[in-house]
């Protein structure tokens, strides 16, 4: 039983993963590329650990796991949130249909 | 001394988790590891220890967790339907929205939620830490921002009684 919703888990995470591979390539500018790789790859590689550790359960193998999992959840928006101001410091634009930019009266 | 102390125990518990099954030498190496990496961190993380013993905040942030997880979801199915979409519906744009958090370790939880929930991308935080700087993929023209300040609100209200 457990095998089977593992399974299903890690099966979730490769679509969401591969999602957020498209996304990567087919969104326009740098903000929204960031968007779709970091929610649609931490959440499919979160869902993939998930399975592991529904498998494994409480074993070495699992317990890693799953601690993985929390640490990639409290570390991948930092990083996005460094690579995205990084990206604005050094004049990376936005999409030319965007909509607004508030963040260029900040300077 | 006290903020050490704790430091400590967190690093020493996250040890013993990393290497499972309990076994003296592992328990030993840990002490060492626990100490240094407490030396490194211990002016970066102060923690206020009378909220650790505050049985409220951990129930607050268990269930913190739950609507993180579901508002995650219901974001990654909606980006992946614009992504999936051929004709790409998004409408980007870099808003502001206020938050009234206080707390470092709390608008840090906000940015980390906004980023990974609800369609939003935290860019900036401002210097007098009032405002945030977010790139919403759907901005309608109208509301500028009115979507993500929604979000930003429904977590404030259950982080400020978590870190607040």
């Amino acid at each position: 039983m457990n095998n089977i919703i593992g399974t299903v888990f890690i099966i979730i995470g490769l679509v969401f993963d591969v999602i957020g591979c498209i996304g990567l390539i087919r969104f326009p500018d740098v903000y929204s590329r960031l968007q779709s790789s970091t929610k649609c790859a931490v959440l499919g590689t979160v869902s993939i650990l998930l399975g592991t550790f529904i498998i494994r359960g409480v074993s070495p193998t699992g317990v890693k796991a799953f601690l993985t999992a929390v640490f990639l959840l409290l570390t991948a928006p930092v990083a996005a949130h460094a690579l995205a101001r990084g990206a604005y410091k050094s004049a990376a634009r936005l999409w030319e249909k965007s909509v607004c930019d508030d963040y260029a009266e900040n300077k | 001394m006290k903020n050490k102390i704790t430091l400590f125990i967190i690093w020493y518990i996250l040890w013993m988790c990393l290497t499972w099954p309990f076994d003296p030498e592992h328990a030993i190496v840990g002490i060492a590891v626990a100490g240094f990496i407490t030396f490194i961190t211990s002016d970066l993380f102060t923690p206020r220890l009378e909220h650790f013993g505050q049985i409220n905040r951990y129930l607050w942030f268990f269930y913190f967790v739950f609507l993180f997880l579901g508002e995650c979801l219901k974001a990654n199915i909606n980006v992946a339907i614009r992504v999936l979409n051929p004709k790409l519906p998004i409408h980007p744009g870099i808003v502001k929205v206020k938050t009234d958090l206080k707390s470092e370790i709390g608008i840090t939880f906000l940015g980390n939620c906004l980023t990974l929930a609800s369609g939003t991308l935290c860019v900036d935080v401002d210097q007098e830490r009032r405002f945030l700087y977010v790139h919403s993929l759907d901005v309608k023209s109208q509301d500028t921002g009115e979507s993500a300040q929604l979000i930003v609100n429904k977590f404030e209200k259950v982080l400020e009684r978590i870190f607040e």
